[in-house]
């Protein structure tokens, strides 16, 4: 099998049986992952769980013990150079000079990364205008707010319009707004075709960015999925009915057979939904029939909270 | 352009931030200069005038002292600035950036030099000032500047080594108050043989009284007659001194940094 190349796709980034020893611990044990070009996958994983350590080791920051990892083609520890020429790094830290301006920190990094003084300036031009930035002038780095010191590092991260982007905890410490600035760009990154690697501890942003995910714990993928193929891994929907008057719920639990868990604290009562429209529109006449006055009814999927729990739970 | 042309190119642009950081925060550039200043005026003026120097005047004497000793206080702006980046993630940007790896150390060495050039002047200047003269001419005063950048180009890699290593602001600030009583031990503003025997041995044979030393024969200014081994020969001492610095903790420096990978 040529190396790249699995059931004949073609991934942009590949690892396999990644380890990274500290001491007698593993951060990252026998980790593998696979992403196919132009789409995000999530790393996502409780803290310590290895998924900095794998972004390291992909980003040629940091050399495995073992293993082997290819990003867009080229080997990570061999082609180191030729990895950095094809991938920008946003890190846990917006990793930039605090003192300069963003268009000051644009074009010196712009500079790092072999542009001509006028295409680096020209790039930060763009970038800055790009992500919301353009009139930052020449106010410094440290001035600048959680969301747009964000902005400013995904932006620095993409001055050579990298095909595959790494996206290490993008929205960790930041403001609901700030997290809506970041995502907005993280998706204005996907529409262009780039391949991104975002690892999150929010579970929420990777049902929202990513196509696939990986979930990740002690050094290792424990499950990997979209997003909707892991939540059925714990079970499928359900229905749920809240009904106005507590007395009705033991009538209400009736209506749904006898896999019905009623919840009293909430007038909540629900059971499985195998056939989802069909069921719900029978719970729905049986309730109207027996004279039972709900709140709501729904068909409910589990969320990715649930899945996560569940997998870290059942590894550890 | 191919390798070696990019490695200067890229250390340039690394040299060229420093510069930048000069326009954005003229403040800290003219505190950063004006500290050793005030040094100079606080024992020129404040100590000095109890201190007889024998054939001369204590600023001549000083003022080589005040010049080796800014050398030695350029260590800690070194190590602030390295373990910052390393701290900050800026080091991973760099070497997660297409660029030339030894940019990261060049660059920060060429800015580091410049700004000790800048300081030296601004030093010279006030010395002159206050009465301090070169007395051996444009070449002895010439070399004697030499000398000085020697040393502090040692201390780099001391500083360099030491910003790589030490990671937490608690030891950071640390060594920040342990580059005092290091620069003190000396014979920078005063003559050994005035200190308690064992301590005056080690401030004989601190690399920064040797400079200090020499220059002193360099710049024609006075000091105290020593007959210790290591200052009739300060001037060899001044040469080998920041060679044998740079002999251990360049390797150390290259090694901590490719150590970032493990």
């Amino acid at each position: 099998m040529p190396y790249g190349t699995l059931y004949g796709m073609t991934y942009t980034i590949e690892a396999r049986g990644l380890v990274k020893r500290y001491g007698d611990r593993a951060a990252l044990d026998g980790f593998d992952l696979t992403v196919p070009e132009g789409t995000v996958h999530g790393l996502l994983g409780p803290n310590g769980a290895g998924k900095t350590t794998a972004v390291r080791v992909l980003t040629t920051l940091l050399r495995p013990d073992e293993g082997l990892a290819r990003v867009a083609g080229f080997d990570v520890t061999r082609d180191g150079a030729e990895v950095r020429r094809h991938i920008g790094l946003v890190g846990q830290h917006a990793a930039l000079d605090e003192a300069l301006s963003g268009r000051a920190n644009l074009e010196m990094f712009g500079r790092l990364s072999h542009l001509r003084p006028k295409a680096a300036a020209r790039r930060a031009g763009e970038l800055l205008d790009r992500f919301g930035l353009g009139d930052t002038g020449r106010k410094a780095v440290k001035h600048y707010s959680g969301g747009m010191r964000r902005r400013l590092d995904l932006a620095a991260g993409l001055i050579l319009s990298p095909p595959v982007m790494f996206l290490d905890e993008p929205t960790t410490g930041l403001d609901p707004r700030g997290r809506a600035e970041v995502w907005a760009a993280v998706r204005a990154l996907v529409a262009d075709g780039t391949t991104v690697l975002l690892t999150t501890q929010y579970l929420e942003e990777a049902d929202q960015l990513a196509h696939r995910i990986s979930v990740v714990n002690e050094g290792r993928q424990v499950a990997e999925g979209t997003p909707e193929e892991l939540k059925k891994t714990v079970g499928g929907d359900r229905v749920e009915i809240v009904v106005h008057d507590p007395a009705d719920l033991p009538a209400a639990a009736a209506l749904l057979g006898p896999d019905a868990e009623t919840d009293p604290d909430t007038r909540r009562v629900s059971a499985p939904a195998p056939d989802r429209m069909a069921t719900l529109t029978a719970v729905v006449n049986d309730l109207a029939a027996g004279g039972i006055a709900a709140d709501d009814v729904a068909i409910r999927r589990p969320t990715l909270d649930e899945v996560f729990l569940h997998l870290t739970r059942s590894a550890a | 352009m191919n390798r070696l042309t990019w490695a200067f190119a890229d250390g340039w642009t690394v040299t060229r931030r420093e510069v930048t950081h000069w326009t954005a925060n003229p403040g800290g550039l003219v505190a950063g200069l004006l500290f050793p200043v005030m040094v100079l005026l606080l024992f020129a003026y404040l100590l000095g005038g109890g201190i007889e120097v024998p054939g001369g005047d204590y600023r001549e004497f000083l003022m080589p002292g005040m010049f080796a000793m800014t050398m030695v206080f350029g260590l800690e702006g070194t190590f602030t600035a390295i373990s910052t980046d390393v701290t900050k993630g800026v080091t991973d940007r760099f070497r997660s950036l297409p660029m030339a790896s030894s940019a990261v150390v060049s660059g920060r060495a060429a800015a580091d030099l410049l700004t000790t050039v800048l300081s030296l002047a601004v030093l010279i200047v006030s010395g002159l000032a206050i009465g301090w003269r070169a007395h051996n001419g444009f070449g002895d005063a010439l070399a004697a500047v030499g000398l000085l950048l020697w040393l502090r180009f040692a201390l780099l890699w001391t500083g360099i080594w030491l910003g790589l290593k030490i990671r937490n602001p608690e030891a950071v600030m640390a060594l920040q108050i342990l580059v005092w009583p290091i620069a003190f031990l000396s014979n920078a503003i005063t003559s050994p043989a005035t200190m308690p025997g064992w301590l005056g041995v080690i401030a004989d044979w601190n690399p920064l009284s040797s400079t200090a030393a020499a220059t002193r024969e360099l710049f024609g200014n006075p000091g105290w007659a020593n007959d210790t081994w290591a200052a009739a020969h300060a001037l060899e001492l001044a040469l080998v001194w920041p060679l044998v610095i740079t002999a251990i903790f360049a390797p150390l420096s290259v090694r901590a940094y490719r150590n970032l990978s493990r």
